[in-house]
């Protein structure tokens, strides 16, 4: 491979993953000598509304696919209004192509429960809770264990640090549903009841966990809380766009050399990733990719360019999500990889949104019957068809997800389609595997 | 936790009219797990319980909801709502070991497909279903959140990554022989049950399970980078203040 240019070199800020490379960062000695919970000191040293303003001013955005303005979100919080407040960590990562949150909580375990005790504080949270997915026995270990070390040296618990604030986290466990990482679904599922979406409004902020006011926050966002503590706003915003600050983890995977994550200031190309990950692999060359995840539509070469941040991916159609960065190359069918992701949404649609639960179901249908040889140009409107009825028709956005992969397929690769229809492309699904198929 | 709600169960229990399920283990368990979560909200320990049954049973059995409901005053068609909703309870008996294969496209097009189709055969066994021996139960899974590692297996959920259809195969084939292959992320093997009693949120007090390897290259791939070109994020100044919030206006 040829090394990354100079240029693709400068785009790297490694600050949530600076410590990875550490093995002993997870624990907590070992944290402490690398700035570990001094952004804690500083922070209950000030005022929560100050710590609130600073958010507000670093520009943070969330970091699990919606990129809402974090300060924000915390300032919706009412104050003195004698209910208990929440804070909630989403960290039910399972979007398809996301992997940045369970290397954080393995190997950096400790600034998700740091950024946690900030934020709580600020949002005069006195519990907060860590919903995490149940597969993800590995990174619960070594969460759980932060929270023990934590308590153990009086981080968490009564009077932290002689501050009067008290907090006590909880990590909890999911048990396999994609749907739980959507905010509602997720505070269903943590008050012990099947994860279905909630409507909105009212939003978590004022009727969250058990109607009380609750925030609810990906890993990558609370992760962020402590260095932007530490090293303030203005400094947080040298890195990324002026709307997208800061730096973000870009996780690379698919068909390329080295996949893996990359820490870059927000507003990143595609074109610098490729060039630090060692490009495409031998023989393969770009056809189809997702900037942040299934649920985000479809790029193509011609997007080499755009800056992948909030604003610039949405002006191109598309949305940044959780920069999960999936390449596909000419040796990928773009009809094939759509129909393995509808055959996902299908699976994980909760089924309270009838144009989520019957869409998926006959989607995935027409896909196996293009697939088996056996389409029809009148299956392309019905899948665009189904789209629009599904789209923006469902308490949650699962269902516009799933839509994605199937309208930027057809307007980027309707040449695909039109080849399995028309004959040129041999069958790619045998009756067997229809049967076994899910 | 409401003590009726417990008195109820042992009660239900003492009368003889049923043999008590559960050891009296689970029971203390459960107390436990319930008393994580605010008084009145006792609810909100259901998951982990239905976790904790499992581990007790291998599966979700018809004693486990009814168990959940008794602790948390609910009743058992509440439990078997919230237990068909989840993937990971299982309704049917399962193998010591499962072993999920990722087939979400990225996995799938990479050779998770292929991996799967070579268990399934060599298994004889299709998606969710346990071989004769008992030895394993076979699954497709959806995104695990390894994409860097693709194409990946779970074995009671700790990582092998990059597998191919030989080294899966060869995988299964000494789970059946007995053998416990170290995952290449995560802790050693357990059994599934010993799994669910983890994931019902009780520690995992083995020696080295903590410490366990959690990052292979990929995961360092970007900071490493950095770090041999000697690439850093911009300084920063540890001791610069928190800047007081401008006062709103009409504020106290």
């Amino acid at each position: 491979m040829t090394a990354p240019s100079a240029q693709a070199l400068a785009a790297l800020t490694p600050v949530l993953t600076k410590r990875w490379t550490n093995p002993n960062a997870w624990k907590i000695d070992e944290y402490e000598k690398l700035e570990g919970y001094l952004a804690l000191r500083k922070a209950l040293a000030a005022n929560p509304d100050d710590l609130i303003a600073l958010i507000k001013d670093s520009g943070l955005r969330g970091r699990g696919g919606a990129g809402f303005p974090t300060g924000m979100k915390w300032a919706f919080i009412p104050q003195n209004d004698g209910k208990p407040h929440y804070l909630v960590v989403n960290a039910d990562e399972g979007e398809p192509g996301t992997c940045k949150d369970l290397p954080t909580m393995m190997n950096d375990p400790h600034a998700l429960i740091e950024g946690i005790i900030i934020a709580s504080y600020a949002i005069r949270a006195n519990r907060a809770f860590i919903y995490m997915r149940g597969e993800a026995v590995h990174a619960a270990r070594r969460v759980q264990n932060a929270i023990d070390e934590a308590y153990a040296k009086g981080y968490i618990g009564k009077d932290i640090l002689g501050s009067g604030f008290d907090l006590d986290v909880v990590l909890h466990r999911g048990a396999g549903a994609y749907i739980c990482g959507e905010e509602t679904a997720l505070l269903d599922s943590l008050e012990g009841f099947r994860g279905l979406p909630r409507l909105r409004p009212p939003f978590p902020a004022t009727h969250g966990l058990y109607a009380c006011p609750t925030v609810v926050n990906n890993v990558g966002t609370i992760a962020s809380v402590s260095h932007i503590v530490l090293g303030g706003a203005a400094w947080w915003k040298q890195m990324g766009t002026e709307r997208s600050s800061g730096p973000v983890i870009y996780s690379l995977s698919g068909r390329v050399v080295n996949p893996g994550q990359y820490e870059c200031g927000m507003g990143t190309t595609l074109r610098t990733l490729l060039d630090l990950c060692g490009g495409l692999l031998p023989g393969h060359s770009l056809k189809f990719w997702t900037p942040g995840g299934s649920s985000t539509p479809l790029l193509t070469t011609e997007h080499l360019d755009l800056p992948l941040d909030f604003d610039s991916v949405a002006a191109a159609g598309s949305i940044l999500g959780t920069t999960a960065v999936q390449i596909f190359s000419d040796h990928d069918d773009p009809v094939y990889a759509t129909y393995k992701w509808l055959e996902f949404y299908y699976h994980e649609s909760c089924g309270k949104c009838t144009p989520c639960r019957e869409g998926n179901y006959w989607m995935v249908r027409i896909y196996r019957r293009i697939l088996s040889g056996e389409g029809t140009y009148e299956d392309l409107e019905t899948l665009l068809d189904t789209c629009d009825n599904i789209l923006g028709r469902a308490f949650c956005a699962l269902g516009d997800g799933a839509t994605s992969p199937v309208t930027s397929s057809i307007q980027y690769f309707k040449q695909d389609y039109l080849d399995y229809i028309e004959g040129r492309t041999p069958p790619r699904l045998r009756s067997a595997e229809l049967v076994s198929a899910h | 936790m409401d003590s009726t709600e417990v008195d109820r169960h042992e009660a239900t229990a003492a009368t003889g009219r049923r043999e008590p399920v559960f050891s009296d283990a689970t029971v203390s368990r459960a107390r436990e797990i319930i008393a994580r979560y605010p008084a009145g909200r006792e609810r909100s320990a259901l998951l982990p319980l239905l976790h904790l049954v499992q581990a007790e049973q291998g599966q979700v059995t018809p004693a486990g909801v009814e168990f959940c409901a008794d602790l948390l005053g609910l009743t058992k068609a509440q439990v078997g709502a919230v237990a068909t909703f989840y993937t990971m309870y299982k309704r049917r008996p399962t193998g010591e070991y499962l072993v999920s294969v990722c087939t979400n496209t990225l996995c799938d097009v990479l050779g998770g497909g292929d991996i799967f189709r070579r268990l399934s055969e060599d298994l004889g066994v299709g998606h969710d279903e346990t071989a004769a021996d008992g030895s394993i139960t076979l699954e497709h899974a959806e995104c695990l959140a390894a994409c860097d590692y693709a194409p990946v297996v779970t074995v009671n959920y700790e990582f092998y990554d990059n597998q191919t259809p030989e080294t899966a195969t060869a995988l299964v084939a000494g789970l059946r022989a007995g053998e416990r292959p170290a995952p290449t992320r995560g802790a050693p093997l357990c059994t599934l049950r010993e799994m669910a009693l983890q994931n019902a949120g009780l520690t995992d007090d083995r020696d080295g399970a903590v410490a366990a390897v959690a990052a292979s290259a990929p995961t360092t791939r970007g900071t490493r980078l950095a770090e041999d070109n000697n690439i850093t994020a911009p300084r920063y100044d540890v001791n610069a203040p928190i800047p007081a919030a401008p006062v709103k206006e009409g504020a106290k």
